[in-house]
């Protein structure tokens, strides 16, 4: 496989810019005409702009994550029923109906995909990125888990399993990352930042106290 | 159906490209398209099922080439003209000309915030006990329907173990298609890497898929 497919295909977006005016002309185009027939409410579609841009978003999974490495009952909960121990931080809603936690552990680290389409935790982490809905992704999770993960600067002990989950049906997956090392002193708040959106896909790790300071 | 979504193994798309901070929208029109889709879904006319059956009926030419933003809107121009809410030439004109069916809801924006945190809810009770338990082996179907299903092909016909019982589920394959919700019980099934992708498998790899029942068959 070469990488020469890279420059004529879609895994950026800065290829396509005549496409992209297409797109808007398309996209103004319907709203214009299911605006005039009353069907939808321009403002309705600034609101759900507005909610995933500011109030949904990786934050959340990042509190979810930060409490279980705090709090082990909270950690036992997301285990039996991650949906309403996500629940009870406030975090609900659209893609995020039935949930599942995945603990990574010494020996497994887990990593999320949707080969079919784009399923993915909204109400945890937000809208997906463009990398999690395209082919190169979708394609070589479920093959090439360790290739995928250098492509994010992930190494993994050789000794360490990989289990891929394929998001096929309604349940959505969050990875838990293990807790950094140098980290007891913190709370929740603290531990947060150290909680990427990447490491609750699975495509990264939990940042160190010392990461996350440069 | 075996279409263009159906990637599993596929090969030939390159290296991942994440992009660092990247931005929620690379452009304003990617905003519409959430805020359009959404909007029209509230509508009930369609179940998720099918939007997602139109989107892998997009021609793989086009599939492959566009990004997610783009699959959505040209599988929702075909929704919004097949339930008779807008026309494909009223739509590339721009302009409002026939009268729309009546939608079930129109989603407003003081309803927005509600309508986001209540979801869409897809388990539904089953009168059946499960026929499968955890820790049973169990091989996947190998059908090749030309509806839709969420059987993966890399997925099918492939012995697994059952790792949970997830509770029961509206069942694409019917709901997708019109022919009602008919829930069935849902599994995770985890197959050793080996058994799909052969010699060449990663040592240590495991994949597993949310099958529902039909999907599966005892050993």
């Amino acid at each position: 496989m070469t990488t020469d497919n890279r420059d004529d295909h879609h895994d950026g977006h800065h290829h396509h810019d005549n496409h992209y005016s297409d797109m808007e002309a398309r996209v103004r185009a319907l709203e214009t005409v299911l605006t005039q027939k009353g069907l939808i409410d321009p403002a309705a579609i600034d609101a759900i702009v507005e909610t995933y841009e500011t109030k949904v978003g990786p934050r959340n999974g990042a509190h979810v994550v930060a409490r279980a490495w705090v709090d082990a009952d909270f950690a036992d909960w997301l285990k039996r029923d991650a949906t309403a121990a996500i629940a009870s931080l406030g975090f609900t809603g659209r893609q995020g109906e039935h949930m599942r936690a995945v603990f990574n552990t010494g020996d497994t680290h887990n990593l999320v995909v949707c080969t079919l389409c784009s399923c993915y935790p909204w109400s945890v982490l937000g809208l997906p990125p463009v990398w999690y809905k395209a082919p190169a992704y979708r394609s070589r999770a479920v093959m090439d888990p360790r290739g995928v993960l250098a492509e994010f600067d992930v190494v993994l002990p050789e000794t360490t399993k990989i289990r891929v989950w394929d998001s096929t049906a309604e349940l959505r997956y969050l990875v838990i990352p293990q807790r950094p090392e140098g980290t007891d002193d913190m709370d929740v708040e603290q531990l947060m930042h150290l909680v990427t959106r990447d490491s609750m896909i699975g495509t990264g790790l939990a940042l160190s106290p010392s990461a996350r300071q440069k | 159906m075996n279409g263009p979504h159906d990637l599993g193994g596929q090969m030939g798309f390159g290296p991942v490209s994440p992009e660092a901070n990247e931005p929620y929208f690379h452009a304003e029109w990617e905003k519409r398209a959430l805020g359009i889709t959404l909007s029209c879904g509230a509508f009930g006319a369609w179940s998720i099922d099918e939007s997602r059956h139109a989107r892998e009926c997009i021609h793989p030419a086009n599939y492959l080439s566009a990004s997610y933003y783009e699959i959505w809107i040209r599988a929702l121009e075909v929704l919004l003209e097949r339930h008779d809410f807008a026309s494909r030439s009223e739509v590339a004109e721009g302009h409002a000309r026939m009268q729309a069916a009546q939608p079930k809801r129109i989603l407003t924006a003081d309803k927005v915030a509600a309508v986001l945190a209540k979801g869409g809810p897809c388990d539904r009770p089953v009168e059946s006990a499960p026929l499968f338990s955890v820790g049973q082996r169990v091989r996947t179907i190998n059908e090749h329907p030309a509806h839709h299903t969420r059987l993966p092909r890399y997925a099918r016909d492939k012995v697994g173990i059952v790792e949970a019982v997830q509770g029961s589920f509206v069942f694409p394959d019917d709901n997708a298609h019109g022919k009602g919700e008919n829930p069935q019980w849902v599994y995770t099934v985890v197959f050793d890497g080996q058994e799909i992708w052969g010699m060449g498998s990663e040592p240590g790899l495991t994949v597993s898929v949310d099958a529902w029942e039909s999907y599966l068959e005892p050993v």
